[in-house]
């Protein structure tokens, strides 16, 4: 009797889960795609893409952490190198942008199998400490490589035409080009997270001695995911190198590394769309907030410590917990 | 002029030193480090930031106060250890019910404002801090010139951090610490204050770091960024070290500062990048590090 209840109350849990994911997708594809043409306030579609680069990135960031439980403190990395070399095949070889996306995702990928090689023969506040560390090593690599272009960064990128054929100059198109690759990002991690490599990666995260018990290996596992997160980091930072027409040192520094942790953990760590939440409010204050210069880091410093001293499930966390708690509309017989 | 492998020996040795300096701050501020993770089982990002608030505290003190940088090597750490117990106090006490890694988080968070209000009160450019008088000038050893300030550096890092370590390996206290390390309710049991000693360990460690920051003070410009990638490349050196024992990070931290300096002369363009490159290979081959327990 005791199982047949709570299965069936895990079974709202779930049914109330998708109906809620359903939910926020509409409102999120609604929002993105409203927020620049209404005529009411005054978005700029520039400012917009940066949220949704960064909201790529935190996605990503947020499979390896809220869902393989490995804190990454070196995700830059990804971004920053997949920006340069999105940037100069566009700028000096003249690839299409869809190829020069790819090839930056490419090299993202690449650089996300040796570095996840190394940094999960640790775990914890290692596997955190060690990826900072490598992320640093490549910050030093793009300050000397000669294509990065140094301190000046690879300037002008051209955002060429799509398949050869769409000039991505008016800012509109880019638009729309950078919010269905999001989308496609996005669905791409929502299907990763909900396939059975998902539910192992979740077994892991909570007990991983038990899963190796059960037979998984969860090495490969943790690889998989480590390079998954660096291939869409890869994504967010090379569309973001051609929104901006700018790849520079700013994406590879362990301050970025820092700022995609704080998205995910102000938005919600382990929530599906808590890090595009978390990724805008960050953009804007960067976007909107420019004239305070030096307080944005303090600022930034400060919603660090509220997270995780009283805040530790972010906003969506916070909202879900809220929706859960209040009674359901028709709530089931009490047996 | 002497040369070996092709290198002068001035030079050679010249870029010795300078990995002995690099080495004694990777070992004091590894083994503030060191000492703070085996109680208290979090990693503190904000080192950095208290190393810097070392050398703004000599700083201010030589320059608003007309204290001297003896007076300096004695109120930095004494001034950074207290503004740590009260962080500890006010902040990482409440999370050592969670995961470490909120720990992590935390102390970042902190780095980043400490280091962000001195960003918006000094900006980036570094200020200049007189060498103390006594301690200007240095000896010819015939093949190289030492700095006596140099030379002072290095000595007194390995007087502190060889002190720290018979302090915590030999004496009754240290036997306490290292007790409660391994099984902190049954210290408490013993009617030992744990929470107090947890308080002024991570106190201690702290001021270690403000020591480092007054040593480093006359060598470097006093910045506010000044931990900020310093704190990396410590990480890095922990790493390497593992955190099982005291004495390994000290080894560690002198062992890497003099093969970065080595690297300076023979292969100049890895020398930012050598450090994290020892780091992957220990990682292939002891992932625990040298001297870390599985």
């Amino acid at each position: 009797m005791q199982h047949g209840t709570s299965q069936t109350s895990a079974e709202r849990d779930e049914a109330f889960e998708a109906r809620l994911n359903r939910v926020s997708f509409i409102v999120l594809v609604a929002f993105f795609v409203v927020a620049p043409l209404q005529p009411f306030v005054d978005i700029y579609p520039v400012f917009l893409m940066k949220a949704l680069c960064f909201g790529l990135f935190a996605c990503a960031f947020n499979l390896l952490i809220g869902f393989g439980g490995l804190l990454s403190f070196g995700h830059a990395m990804f971004l920053g190198m997949a920006g340069y070399v999105s940037a100069y095949t566009a700028k000096s070889w003249g690839f299409t942008p869809e190829i020069a996306i790819l090839a930056g995702t490419a090299a993202a990928t690449l650089l996300g199998i040796p570095t996840g090689l190394l940094a999960i023969r640790r775990q914890g506040i290692y596997f955190a400490m060690i990826t900072l560390a490598l992320a640093q090593m490549v910050f030093f690599f793009c300050v000397q490589a000669p294509f990065t272009g140094g301190e000046d960064g690879i300037q002008g990128v051209p955002r060429g035409k799509l398949f050869g054929l769409l000039d991505l100059a008016p800012t509109m198109r880019m638009y729309f080009f950078v919010l269905a690759i999001f989308l496609a990002g996005f669905l791409l991690i929502y299907r990763i997270i909900h396939s059975p490599f998902g539910q192992v990666l979740k077994a892991i995260r909570e007990n991983e001695p038990r899963a190796i018990s059960l037979g998984y290996r969860t090495e490969r596992y943790k690889l998989m995911a480590f390079v998954l997160s660096a291939a869409l980091a890869g994504l967010a930072g090379a569309t973001k190198a051609l929104v901006f027409q700018l790849a520079s040192l700013t994406d590879v520094h362990w301050t970025m590394s820092g700022e995609v942790v704080l998205m995910t953990l102000l938005g919600g760590l382990g929530t599906i769309f808590g890090p595009v939440i978390g990724a805008l409010v960050l953009a804007s204050m960067e976007f909107y907030l420019a004239e305070i210069g030096s307080w944005v880091t303090i600022v930034q410093g400060v919603i660090f410590v509220v997270c995780v001293l009283a805040f530790r499930r972010g906003i969506l966390g916070e909202l879900e917990a809220w929706l859960r708690r209040r009674p359901r509309k028709a709530p089931p017989a009490a047996r | 002029m002497d040369t070996i492998f092709g290198v002068p020996t001035g030079a050679l040795f010249g870029q010795l030193l300078i990995g002995l300096i690099n080495g004694s701050f990777y070992a004091l501020l590894s083994l503030g480090l060191a000492v703070i993770f085996g109680l208290l089982n979090i990693i503190n990002f904000t080192h950095g930031a208290q190393y810097m608030l070392g050398a703004f505290c000599a700083y201010f003190l030589l320059n608003k106060f007309g204290l001297s940088y003896w007076w300096a090597l004695v109120v930095a750490p004494i001034a950074v250890g207290a503004s740590g117990v009260i962080i500890e106090k006010l902040f990482i006490a409440q999370l050592y019910k969670l995961d470490h890694l909120y720990g992590l988080l935390l102390t970042f968070g902190l780095a980043l404002i400490i280091q962000g209000v001195f960003r918006h009160e000094f900006g980036s450019t570094g200020l200049p801090y007189a060498m103390p008088g006594e301690l200007t000038g240095g000896y010819s050893l015939g093949f190289m010139f030492l700095p006596m300030y140099r030379a002072w550096v290095i000595l007194a890092s390995v007087v502190i951090c060889v002190g720290t370590w018979f302090v915590i390996e030999r004496t009754r206290l240290g036997a306490y610490l290292r007790a409660a390390t391994e099984n902190p309710a049954l210290v408490q049991a013993f009617g030992i204050n744990v929470p107090r000693m947890i308080t002024l360990t991570y106190g201690f460690g702290v001021a270690l770091a403000g020591l480092a920051g007054v040593f480093a003070a006359p060598i470097y410009q006093v910045s506010p960024l000044m931990g900020a990638d310093l704190i990396i490349v410590v990480f890095a050196v922990v790493v390497i070290g593992g955190m099982g024992s005291i004495m390994g990070s000290i080894v560690t931290g002198f062992g890497v500062g003099v093969i970065e300096g080595l690297t300076k002369v023979f292969f100049p363009e890895a020398s930012n990048t050598v450090i994290f490159v020892i780091m992957a290979i220990v990682l292939m081959i002891r992932p625990q590090g040298l001297f870390g327990q599985r």
